[in-house]
């Protein structure tokens, strides 16, 4: 067995897991936006911005905000252990993805927050 | 017909080259690519290759013709040759002994991490342990693997983590003895793979199945652990 201390669950089985469950969040979410705007071709500022109030889509927007950090890590690491074999080099790598994707989360959610 | 070979002996050269060698086949005859190598070899014995039973059996003379990994003595020039050329180069990802001729350790290794035997610690019966027929068909498919290494090095993964992902070949005879109804230790061999690389590190793009001389399908092999792990785990 090959032990990893920076893979996201420690294992494959549960990395993969995430991996997919959250490839399905990210795609219901991205079917659900391009159809909502789709159907509605006027949207203007009132109703975009009564659609990210209401409670339903804030849970289904954070979902899709943690589905995608969780998804991030998980396949910038395979990349880098793939691709990065100097270890100083990938954990570097590894940790300013890290650190982007946690940007990226508190930055989402102070604007999902902030409607 | 141009055949334009890998050529590197680490005693005498700095760095590998190809050498272009024209050669005409006696007769016109669509020959098997070992056959030619042999033709070569009369011309240049400096040459070396492995092979050993010259039909598709020991799996000695795995080799990348043209861009495929496959095995240089069941594979026909009119299966491989294109505009009268043939570039013959070692099989890919693994260290050159020289000319044709790899270091498989690697290969070898993941093969003997996955236990390659029976694991059954129960008490021996009298003659022998009996399977089924139905038991004995799922191991179809799996038991026919030459370790050729055709496959595990025509893996993107197993090039760039080789000491760490089993690789199709290794992963192919794991699941042998997962599915093998005489064998105990499917917990145990199961736990061993559950990790991020062993097993996880295939993204199914299916170059062994492609290349696999035997007509083996390791990617469905790896998709039934993936799928032992899941029941055991959920």
């Amino acid at each position: 067995m090959v032990t990893s201390i920076t893979s996201f669950g420690r294992s494959g089985l549960y990395d993969w897991m995430i991996q997919r469950v959250s490839a399905v969040v990210l795609l219901v979410y991205t079917v659900f936006m391009i159809g909502y705007l789709l159907m509605n071709p006027g949207l203007d500022y009132e109703q975009w911005s009564a659609l990210f109030e209401n409670t339903a889509m804030r849970i289904f927007s954070l979902l899709t905000l943690l589905s995608f950090a969780a998804h991030i890590w998980i396949g910038m690491w395979s990349v880098s252990t793939d691709y990065i074999k100097p270890t100083g080099a990938r954990f570097v790598f590894q940790s300013a993805t890290g650190l982007l994707t946690f940007i990226y989360v508190v930055w989402g959610i102070q604007i999902l927050w902030g409607v | 017909m141009l055949v334009s070979v890998y050529r590197y002996n680490p005693e005498t050269d700095d760095a590998p080259s190809m050498q272009d060698i024209h050669i005409d086949i006696p007769g016109g005859k669509d020959i098997m690519v070992l056959d030619l190598l042999q033709l070569l070899k009369d011309k240049d014995p400096t040459l070396a290759y492995r092979r050993s039973c010259r039909e598709g059996v020991c799996g000695s003379d795995g080799m990348n013709m043209n861009g495929t990994n496959g095995l240089a003595c069941i594979t026909p020039l009119s299966a491989v040759v294109e505009n009268d050329k043939l570039v013959l180069r070692p099989l890919p990802g693994l260290p050159v002994i020289r000319d044709l001729v790899v270091d498989m350790t690697q290969f070898y290794k993941a093969y003997e991490k996955i236990k390659p035997y029976l694991i059954n610690d129960t008490p021996p019966p009298a003659i022998e342990r009996l399977q089924s027929p139905e038991e004995r068909a799922e191991l179809d498919g799996l038991y026919e693997c030459i370790l050729c290494a055709c496959c595990s090095t025509a893996c993107p993964s197993f090039w760039w983590n080789p000491d760490k992902f089993i690789g199709p070949s290794g992963l192919l005879q794991a699941y042998r003895f997962l599915a093998d109804s005489r064998d105990t230790a499917t917990r145990e061999r199961l736990t061993e793979l559950d990790d991020p690389f062993s097993v996880f590190r295939c993204h199914g793009i299916m170059n062994c199945v492609s290349v696999c001389p035997k007509g083996l399908n390791p990617t469905k092999a790896i998709g039934k652990i993936r799928n032992m792990l899941l029941q055991q785990a959920t």
